[in-house]
């Protein structure tokens, strides 16, 4: 079922965690909510599952306005960062915590109940854990139990606050792309919150950039990564080189370092937004810029060498990085203290004052 | 062979001082505990097996144990479910003077007991604030199994605020949650989800408050009137035979008493004991 959210507004006191928010979650997708921490992601959740009230707007499941209505009746399924799964009750137990719930005249006979159960406890691969108490259960399998006790109850949403955050790196990953596979193969309309971004991007089918209760954009992985609309989803995004100057005549200066700036007609103080993968380092300065720099470290390890620069002649605010591929590493040898130039393919130019980037291409 | 090398350190722990706490906390309790009950079982040692069963089954002695035992165990009954309401609007909810009435939950255990019995025989004796109202409706309190009973509640309540409260506190608000996305309404939620949590400490709070009861003397004697068969508690019974000069009649009834509290304390920490490692684990 497909979420609509009009001019959601949340206020704590004289805080405002959430301001006018306006969103579509697209039916069978899974949408992350991506932000730092205090960026509103969780109270939007907690919203849409009636946990928390909303200050004003409305919110749709299909094309029921469910704003009112109380959380019994909204039909959402909760999995919760620490599983809240119930301590004084087994495995199974708590899987069937929710059909037992249901009114007596829609609820299903017990042998149903204990079917729909050892379904779930096949799906989330842990049969033999019936009568375990959460007590006796591992982090991944107390969220594993979690998820399967919030599907128990046939939600139209599922909704999932950090579902991965108290895990460790090895089981997050494993249990990430188990939760991926198990939403191909059901298609519920899904919302995550997350304040990791390579979560966000790998396991969604959109992602929604919050920061300081607003959204900043709304994109599918691919796009979001290849376009990000704001200084904000830039720098959350990952390293980003920057570089601040003044644009005249098409060229950005600041000391001796400049870059050309093809089909910038503007002048003024801007920033150019460089990231790792759109630059290449040389030995030489090209005819699209002279960006001098010293390498300050080389990092070896992963799938890129990974050069940390120091600013020659200029100044920055961050340390630069470049990734380059170990053949063209081992053709170079370059080493800590080399002069060496940095030529860009891609950058985002930001005028001062404003918060869209203009893409430069030199290609 | 040398294994002491320098390097291994001479204790894992962290502060040092074991030795020496431990050894004043069993002095301690040695002194104030186990003493006394030394004491206790060395008077009635000098009893006959049946010189010990004549006096502690004494028909006015068995009438009192059961009088005891039944408004001990209403009280702790009433407390329970007073208590536990307590507890929760203490922890539950934000009011102006919430912090006055939680200081006020100690004062049981502040007031000497003696004053506690005579305010509440003065209260609800027949011509008394509360009393003459409840005179009108049939309801005599003072000098009554209902006014022991109302005494020993009022002297133990804070056993059962104070163990439920902090668990409730704990208590994370995400289980609530979880139960009421999946479904439940608000009585479920408690039965099923709560309750189960707070039952342990509940149970306990509720056995100490039994225990107490048990032993309640001061509050008791002003308000029940101790009329031999009907309000007398074994306390009293104590307490004659002390006046009596009888240490060892007193000795051997008080072994009864805390024969039972004993049994019954053990009993509760076994079962929570049990109850406790289902919700930690192993």
């Amino acid at each position: 079922m497909s979420i609509k959210i009009e001019h959601l507004n949340k206020t704590f006191g004289s805080f405002r965690a959430l301001r006018d928010i306006s969103l579509d979650i697209p039916d069978g997708k899974l949408t992350a909510l991506l932000g730092p921490s205090g960026s509103g992601k969780t109270t939007l959740l907690r919203i849409i599952a009636g946990l928390e009230n909303a200050s004003d707007g409305r919110i749709l499941f299909g094309e029921r306005d469910i704003s009112r209505l109380p959380v019994k009746e909204r039909n959402v399924g909760f999995v919760f960062q620490h599983y809240a799964l119930f301590r004084h009750m087994t495995v199974a137990q708590n899987i069937a915590f929710g059909p037992e719930s249901l009114p007596k005249a829609q609820r299903p006979p017990k042998a149903e109940i204990r079917k729909t159960v050892t379904r779930l406890l096949e799906m989330i691969q842990l049969p033999e854990l019936a009568n375990r108490y959460p007590a006796q259960l591992s982090g991944g399998q107390k969220q594993r139990v979690a998820l399967a006790r919030a599907l128990a109850t046939r939600p139209d949403i599922l909704l999932l606050d950090e579902p991965f955050g108290a895990l460790d790196a090895r089981v997050r990953k494993d249990l990430r792309r188990w939760l991926r596979g198990l939403h191909d193969e059901f298609h519920f309309t899904s919302v995550f919150v997350t304040h990791d971004q390579e979560e966000a991007l790998e396991l969604s089918d959109q992602v929604v950039v919050m920061s300081q209760g607003q959204v900043e954009q709304v994109d599918s992985p691919t796009r979001l990564y290849a376009s990000p609309a704001s200084r904000f989803v830039f720098d959350f995004l990952g390293h980003v080189n920057i570089i601040s100057g003044s644009v005249t005549d098409g060229w950005l200066q600041q000391g001796n370092a400049r870059v050309s700036l093809p089909g910038v007609s503007v002048s003024g103080d801007a920033q150019l937004y460089l990231r790792p993968h759109e630059v290449r380092l040389s030995v030489e300065p090209g005819d699209r810029a002279c960006l001098p720099f010293t390498i300050e470290a080389i990092n070896l390890i992963g799938a890129e060498v990974r050069v940390e620069l120091k600013p020659d002649g200029w100044a920055c605010d961050d340390i630069w990085e470049v990734g380059i591929s170990h053949g063209e590493f081992s053709r170079w040898q370059p080493a800590r203290g080399d002069r060496c130039f940095v030529t860009p393919d891609i950058g985002h130019l930001f005028r001062n004052g404003d918060n869209r980037p203009e893409t430069v291409a030199w290609t | 062979m040398a294994n002491a090398s320098p390097l291994k350190p001479r204790s894992k722990r962290v502060l040092p001082g074991f030795g020496l706490s431990l050894g004043v906390s069993l002095l301690f309790i040695s002194l104030v505990l186990l003493l006394p009950l030394t004491g206790l079982v060395a008077e009635t040692a000098g009893m006959t097996w049946s010189q010990f069963w004549f006096v502690i089954s004494d028909p006015r002695v068995v009438e009192s144990y059961k009088i005891t035992l039944w408004t001990a165990f209403l009280a702790s009954l009433f407390n329970g479910a007073f208590g536990l309401l307590l507890a929760w609007v203490l922890v539950r909810y934000e009011f102006p003077g919430k912090r006055l009435i939680d200081a006020m939950v100690d004062l049981p255990f502040a007031l000497p007991t003696a004053v506690a019995g005579i305010t509440l025989a003065t209260l609800f004796s027949a011509s008394g604030w509360y009393g003459q109202w409840l005179e009108a409706v049939g309801i005599s309190v003072a000098y009554t199994p209902v006014g022991i009973i109302i005494a020993m509640a009022f002297t133990s309540i804070p056993f059962v605020v104070r163990t439920v409260q902090p668990v409730l506190e704990a208590m994370p608000p995400e289980d609530e949650e979880a139960a009421i996305t999946l479904g439940a309404g608000d009585g479920r939620v408690f039965r099923k989800v709560i309750f189960p949590s707070l039952w342990p400490a509940l149970l306990t709070g509720i056995a100490l408050s039994f225990t107490r009861s048990l032993g309640e003397f001061g509050a008791v004697i002003f308000i029940a009137g101790n009329t031999p068969y009907e309000t007398e508690v074994t306390s009293l019974m104590l307490f004659v035979r002390l006046q009596e000069f009888d240490y060892a009649a007193a000795s051997a009834i008080a072994s009864v008493v805390l024969l039972v509290s004993l049994v019954l304390l053990f009993a509760i920490n076994l079962w929570q004991g049990r109850y406790l490692r289902r919700l930690h684990g192993k």
